[in-house]
């Protein structure tokens, strides 16, 4: 048993601690987060640079083989440095989804792409009525011919605005309740009769509404078996919420670190208000949720990584219930720990503690994971 | 000890709901219902219908316009209020500087200000945080030196809600260096168009403007702007601070806000069927109501207690902690029951309500920002570590 990191992970973590500190501080997140597509392009080079957008894959599609144990490292740096750029929707979601499901020669045409930092994904999965529901899919592609016609909608689809295609999960089979029946679909993001509404969202970030009206598909823009996506949508999807529990790691060190520091500079009642033990408590608080959010977030990195279904399910979904928790336990009581002051759109607290919030909600919330966890 | 109301109380709970709903302005009920921004005219519009029916100040004495209604009285006016959606009257006049002003202001100062604060004519705004006095208020440094027949005021004021609104502004200042804290500190009326008076905008993390720095730089404020005894501002600060408290307990809005939570919960889908049918979420509404119904049983107490225009002791600050506390869980509740559609972000929908086809459920847009600003309503009005200060200290003697 080993739970350090390895002397390559450290070094990977080491580059991009440099990064968000010499091109991403606060000011600049900001300025990107309005800038109207809600990443730089600069960045997204230097990603590609830094050999982030490689991480997961294996290394004959340009990759670097590190697996859920890399995208946790790279996953909380973006958390310490509220990074907006579509590292989840590209690489954590579109990237695996091509690698798990994708043919030989879809993947060959397409990692090296995203590995360079060439082509952007983005993935469509969520729908009105679902909810949390992954199988929950009432959007349509019927077979005519050798094609497909998709149609039917998806929701806050983030990052579809800057993607170069989008990959969509619809129904060719089966009741709109049922995990069989689902496939992938590969979906250019010009394609005709695919129709979008791009907007902000309460954490910075970008997304859209997305509706396709019998969008013609060839039969190479099917991803995976059809029919048979449900299990490979349920993997990425629980690789993708063990990463966002990596993120909160970073948000919520960032928010304990600077809460401890806030205690101890303000000053009330001819004191630092981190001389009264009710807010010591808090703040210790704070830090033990910190320390078990960390705990749960490489055990789910190990588990998705070992791949045994049970245990993945029951370890990410741990995670992300300490995730859910974390928006009480640690960016309510950041909120409060800094006064009014904690609520201004100009500190950075404010933005740390709406990114954890918004969190819980992203791949099903506190709720369904508590439920999903005692069902497995 | 009887719940009921006596014939005499049911027959003006239906005249309370009756005028409201022949004169509460539809509009700004679709603003309240859907959790929209209200703006200035909003205010003013409402309080001087309620003026006009001399039902705007249910808390004053009748002497001074009040309608000499008895605690229950008040309380069926709160809650047909909450029922119909009703816009809350800005507190900082009517509830907080009124009864001051009543209590501790001159005849003059009570003639020159009440009538205008009951008919609306001119808006209040408090001036009481400074940045480096928030829980330690009776540190604050605003300087009120004397000159001849002025004060000449410097200083800055923060969290001044709708300061960018207001015509005038209640403050508290330093007016003696030597005394200890408290004791230096003097009640005192600023016109916020005074020269030097100048206030800047707060962004808070819904996005919105509400709250304001007022900075005050050699501002020439006449003597007899002084309410009371100079030096003894903290004694009214204190007795203002318990009106400010009971007020933002808001049961009757809280039980408005489960209604609006059950509505949401029962358009929205989960596995097939409305959200409101899933046994956890329904668990968490159950656990809030209970909160709320306690509460609510301990606000009757209270209130049953306090005879017309006395303020409240220590048990403000317990429905302070708990109204509070409610209210920000049924945030969360609100955000949680439209799933993903809390992401959506649109300025000019919290403003305005959705000028196109919603994303997600009608109201969702505004839940993930209501959950985030109310954090603020557990540091406002004295944060509640310092109510609960407060409790051990008054009612525990520890």
């Amino acid at each position: 048993m080993n739970l350090e990191l390895s002397e390559e992970m450290v070094m990977l973590q080491d580059a991009l601690n440099k990064f968000l500190q010499n091109e991403y501080d606060f000011e600049k997140r900001q300025q990107i987060s309005r800038n109207g597509i809600g990443y730089k392009e600069e960045n997204w080079q230097s990603f590609a640079d830094m050999g982030l957008l490689g991480v997961p894959f294996e290394e004959q599609y340009g990759g670097f083989g590190f697996g859920q144990t890399g995208l946790c490292v790279v996953m909380e740096a973006i958390g310490k440095g509220l990074v907006l750029e579509p590292y989840l929707s590209s690489v954590v979601l579109g990237g695996q989804l091509i690698q798990q499901a994708g043919s030989e020669a879809q993947k060959e045409a397409l990692l090296p792409l995203l590995v360079g930092g060439e082509l952007k994904l983005a993935f469509a999965y969520v729908e009105r009525q679902a909810r949390y529901n992954l199988s929950d899919v009432e959007c349509r592609a019927e077979k005519k011919g050798e094609q497909f016609s998709l149609s039917g909608s998806k929701s806050v689809v983030f990052n579809a605005e800057t993607a170069d295609k989008i990959i969509v999960a619809a129904r060719t089979s089966g009741d709109n309740i049922s995990e069989k029946g689902i496939s992938l679909f590969i979906v250019d993001s010009k394609a005709a009769g695919m129709q979008a509404r791009h907007y902000e969202t309460f954490d910075g970030l970008r997304a859209s509404e997305l509706s396709f009206d019998n969008v013609v598909l060839d039969s190479d823009a099917l991803l995976g078996t059809v029919d048979e996506a449900y299990p490979i949508i349920e993997s990425v999807i629980d690789s993708a919420a063990a990463a966002i529990c990596a993120e909160g790691v970073g948000v919520v060190s960032e928010l304990r670190q600077k809460t401890v520091e806030y205690l101890k500079t303000r000053k009330q009642f001819n004191q630092a208000i981190g001389n009264f033990q009710v807010l010591q408590h808090r703040a210790v608080d704070m830090f033990m949720a910190e320390e078990q959010m960390r705990s749960l977030s490489y055990l789910a990195a190990i588990k998705v990584t070992e791949g045994e279904p049970v245990g993945r399910v029951k370890s990410v979904s741990a995670a992300k219930v300490y995730l859910g928790d974390a928006r009480a336990t640690v960016g309510e009581q950041a909120a409060q720990l800094h006064g009014g002051i904690g609520v201004t759109d100009e500190l950075d607290v404010a933005h740390y503690v709406k990114r954890l919030g918004m969190l819980n909600a992203l791949f099903g919330d506190r709720d369904y994971h508590l439920q999903r966890f005692s069902q497995a | 000890m009887d719940l009921n109301y006596t014939p005499e109380d049911q027959a003006f709970q239906l005249e309370v709901r009756e005028f409201l709903r022949q004169n509460y302005p539809k509009d700004i009920q679709d603003k309240v219902a859907n959790g929209i921004a209200l703006k200035k005219d909003d205010y003013v519009r409402w309080q001087k219908i309620l003026a006009k029916q001399g039902w705007v100040a249910p808390g004053w004495p009748e002497q001074h316009g009040g309608p000499g209604w008895t605690p229950v009285q008040k309380y069926i006016f709160d809650e047909e209020c909450g029922a119909a959606n009703c816009l809350r009257t800005v507190a900082f006049g009517l509830v907080m500087l009124a009864p001051v002003l009543m209590k501790y202001g001159s005849d003059e100062q009570r003639e020159k200000y009440l009538a205008d604060i009951y008919n609306s004519d001119v808006w209040w705004c408090q001036g009481y945080s400074e940045p480096n006095a928030g829980s330690d208020l009776a540190s604050l440094q605003t300087k009120a030196v004397k000159q001849g027949d002025h004060y000449i005021v410097n200083g800055s004021k923060t969290w001044t809600t709708h300061g960018h609104y207001a015509d005038k502004m209640f403050t508290l200042v330093r007016t003696s260096q030597e005394d200890k804290k408290q004791k230096g500190i003097s009640f005192l009326l600023i016109d916020m168009d005074a020269p030097g008076v100048s206030t800047s905008p707060i962004v808070t993390i819904d996005g919105m403007h509400v709250v304001n720095q007022v900075f005050l730089e050699d501002v020439k404020v006449p003597v007899e702007n002084l309410v009371g005894v100079e030096g003894e501002g903290w004694t009214i600060a204190k007795s203002l601070l318990m009106h400010e408290r009971t007020y933002i307990a808001q049961v009757p809005r809280s039980k408005k806000q489960i209604e609006r939570l059950k509505k949401i919960a029962s358009e929205e889908r989960y596995n097939g069927k409305p959200l409101i049918e899933d046994q956890s979420f329904k668990a968490k509404i159950s656990a809030v109501e209970i909160e709320l119904m306690a509460l609510e049983m301990t606000n009757l107490r209270v209130l049953s207690k306090i005879s017309a225009g006395e303020a409240p002791g220590a048990e403000s600050s317990l429905l302070k902690i708990k109204g509070t506390e409610v209210q920000q869980a049924i945030t969360a509740l609100l955000m949680e029951a439209v799933g993903y559609y809390a992401f959506p972000y649109n300025k000019v929908t919290m403003t305005q309500g959705w000028q196109e086809e919603p994303i997600g459920h009608e109201q969702a847009a505004m839940l993930a920002p209501h959950y985030f600003d109310w954090r603020k309503s557990s540091i406002y009005g004295g944060s509640n570590e310092i109510q609960k200060n407060i409790m051990a200290k008054a009612v525990l003697g520890l």
